[in-house]
Formats: structure tokens, C-alpha cells, sequence
């Protein structure tokens, strides 16, 4: 019945070009606002490398974090080099 | 005490020039005292846009400079008697002024007006910071584009990092039509994507080309549907409380209907 209504009255959402540009909207600041701030991703790396450590023992300098944007889908991708896990750990204490 | 307002909006041509006109006269009307400062150095376009584009003997290069007195360059509104244009240069460029200058000309100018007015050039350049340099509180405009709303977006980041926090926002060249027809993105929509406080929302409207024709702001011409949204916002800045002009009266039958089957999102 809804559908049946949607389609007299108007098209699909999907179709309405104001939600086209929402989306490029929404996808395209988020991109901006990351490249405003490069110390935002030198600051999430740090954090990272510190919450990381607690765990693990990475090379910090072979440490990589960058944002991916694939299929309209924004991704933090990070690559971490591990040098050895921690005994700690392993112990499962 | 006055208070500097700064209109700016990162992309070209959404409307600074005819807000600033706009609230500027709409204050004035309300009885404030009010300056309007044009930063546009080279592009001059406030006084064109007020009628007073003969009246100009200095400019802010000179009062910047010390070639005349502020009161000297100070241009008084053919109709309004406690509203003023200070006109930007028009044959230097936007390194003319430093942002020093004009901080100590915003000082000087709210010591004698309720509102100094600014109209920021585009872009985010030397003349954008000279625009903000002095302001207290800051107004994007946008119009609801995607292009528009990006740049705003930009503009907002780089107002907050030089300590102009929370600026509020005037959607410009709304059209309820196209909104209604979902082939343009609503007030909702560009209020969740830039999180900033609505100071107004003005419509398309083609009494705004002929009041600029004229020289003579749509704010005055009680017919005028942008009028009265700026007379409306004018008000806003004052503290008054009043709603947002809503777009519903114009929807038509249909919208009532989709909104009735709650069928808004
Ligand atoms: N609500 C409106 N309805 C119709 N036309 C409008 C409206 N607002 C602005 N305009 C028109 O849009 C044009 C650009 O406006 P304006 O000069 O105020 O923009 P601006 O942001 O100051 O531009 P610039 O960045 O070049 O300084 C003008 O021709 C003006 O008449
Ligand atoms: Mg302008």
C-alpha cells in the first residue's frame, strides 16, 4: 500500500538527485575534514601505537595508517609491523 | 559596545554581499545604529548594492593608512539615517590592509555603532583573514548546493581554528518547489551535515535582482519574500525569538499528504 502511494506521489528516494548530493556531500567532507587536519592522523597514530603496545611489540616506524576511500566507502586502513608478541600476553594473565 | 558580525561563506557568489545589505538596512530599521564595512578590496560591490556607489570619496585603504579620518570615509544611507557604508578600494588589493589594521578599525567602529557589519570576499585567502581579524561572532552563508555546503564546511573549520566558535548559518536561494520535488537538498539536511545553529533561511527570490537593480535592499520592500526573511533574521540577531519562516505554506496538498502517512524521511 505504502509502495503503491510512493509511487504516485513521488519517485524513489533513492532516485531524488537531493539524496544523490547528500551522500557525495557526506563522503566528500569527511575526506575534507581529515585533510584539514593532518596532526589529527599524526595524533590517532600515536594513540594507536600506545594502546598497541600494550599488547604487542610493533615497529613504530614501519607503522602506517591512511585513509582508504574504495566503493564509496571510507576505511581507516593501518598496516602494523609486529616484532614479537608479548609473553604477558601469551600467558594469558 | 557594538558587536562585529562577519558574513563569509568560502565559495563565490551565495549571497554575502546582499545579506550583509540586507541585515544591515534591516537593523537599521529597527532602530540600531549600524556600519557596514565592504573588505572586497578590488572587487567593490556593497555600494553598488545600497545605491550609494556615487557618494564615495574615501575608502578603508585610506582610513587603514591614516589618508583621512574614519569619520571622513564613513558614507551615510540615502534612507536611513542611522545606517553606514565604510566602501572598500577598488583599484588596490587584498594585501592592502593587515589584519592589525583591521582589528584596530573594528575596535574604533563598535565603539560607536550597536553593529559593524562585515562583508567578507571569496575564497580563504589574505582578504578572508582580514575579514575575520576583528570580528566577535561570525554568520556562513550557503545556498544549498553541494559544492556551496562544502565550502561552508571549510570556512566553518577555519573560523572555529581563529577562535570564532560556533558560527551560525543562512541557507540563501532555498527553492521550496525544488525541495518539495526532492531535487533539492532541504534545511534538515545541510543543518545535520555542518552541525552549526540556523540563524535564517532565504528563498529564490527574483525581487532580489530587482532591488539590486534599484540599489534599494529587498529588506525594505514589504512584498518581498527574501524581505521578509531578512527582516526576519535581522530581528534574530537582536535575541528576538522568531521561528524560522517555514517552507510548509508553499508545499502544497501532496507534501501534507506524504507527511500525514509519515512518509518525511
Ligand atoms: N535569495 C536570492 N534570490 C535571487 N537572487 C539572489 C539571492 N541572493 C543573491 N542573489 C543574486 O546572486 C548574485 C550574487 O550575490 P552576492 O553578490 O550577494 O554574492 P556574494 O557572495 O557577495 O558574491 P562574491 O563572492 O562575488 O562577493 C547577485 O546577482 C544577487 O542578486
Ligand atoms: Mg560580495
Amino acid at each position: 500500500m505504502l509502495e503503491l502511494l510512493q509511487r504516485l506521489f513521488g519517485r524513489d528516494e533513492a532516485d531524488k538527485s537531493k539524496n544523490v548530493a547528500k551522500e557525495r556531500l557526506r563522503l566528500v567532507l569527511v575526506q575534507d575534514r581529515c585533510s584539514i587536519s593532518p596532526h589529527i592522523l599524526e595524533a590517532l597514530k600515536e594513540d594507536m601505537i600506545g594502546v598497541i603496545s600494550k599488547y604487542l611489540e610493533i615497529d613504530e616506524k614501519g607503522l602506517e595508517v591512511n585513509f582508504n576511500n574504495e566503493d564509496n566507502c571510507l576505511a581507516l586502513v593501518a598496516s602494523i609491523p609486529i616484532v614479537r608478541m608479548k609473553r604477558t600476553y601469551n600467558e594469558n594473565k | 559596545m557594538g558587536e562585529v558580525i562577519v558574513i563569509t561563506s568560502g565559495k563565490g557568489g551565495v549571497g554575502k554581499t546582499t545579506t550583509v545589505a540586507n541585515i544591515g538596512t534591516g537593523l537599521a530599521k529597527e532602530g540600531y545604529s549600524v556600519v557596514l564595512v565592504d573588505t572586497d578590496i578590488g572587487l567593490r560591490n556593497l555600494d553598488v548594492v545600497l545605491g550609494l556607489e556615487n557618494r564615495i570619496v574615501y575608502d578603508i585603504v585610506d582610513v587603514a593608512n591614516g589618508h583621512c579620518r574614519l569619520k571622513q570615509a564613513l558614507i551615510r544611507d540615502k534612507r536611513l539615517e542611522s545606517l553606514y557604508l565604510l566602501p572598500a578600494a577598488q583599484t588596490k588589493d587584498k594585501t592592502a590592509v593587515t589584519e592589525e589594521q583591521m582589528k584596530e578599525l573594528c575596535q574604533k567602529l563598535k565603539e560607536d555603532f550597536d553593529y559593524v557589519i562585515i562583508d567578507c570576499p571569496a575564497g580563504i585567502e589574505q582578504g578572508f583573514k582580514n575579514a575575520i581579524a576583528g570580528a566577535d561572532r561570525a554568520v556562513v552563508v550557503t545556498t544549498p548546493e553541494v559544492a556551496a555546503v562544502r565550502d561552508a564546511d571549510r570556512v566553518i573549520g577555519l573560523l572555529e581554528a581563529a577562535g570564532l566558535n560556533e558560527p551560525d548559518l543562512i541557507i540563501n536561494r532555498l527553492r521550496p518547489d525544488m525541495v518539495k520535488q526532492g531535487n533539492m537538498m532541504d534545511i534538515d539536511d545541510i543543518i545535520d551535515i555542518l552541525a552549526v545553529d540556523l540563524l535564517g533561511v532565504v528563498p529564490e527570490d527574483e525581487m532580489i535582482v530587482i532591488s539590486t537593480n534599484k540599489g534599494e535592499p529587498a529588506v525594505l520592500d514589504s512584498r518581498s519574500n527574501a524581505g521578509e526573511a531578512y527582516r526576519n533574521i535581522a530581528k534574530r540577531i537582536t535575541g528576538e525569538d522568531i521561528p524560522i519562516m517555514l517552507l510548509e505554506a508553499n508545499e502544497g496538498i501532496m507534501a501534507l499528504f506524504k507527511r500525514l502517512i509519515g512518509r518525511k524521511k
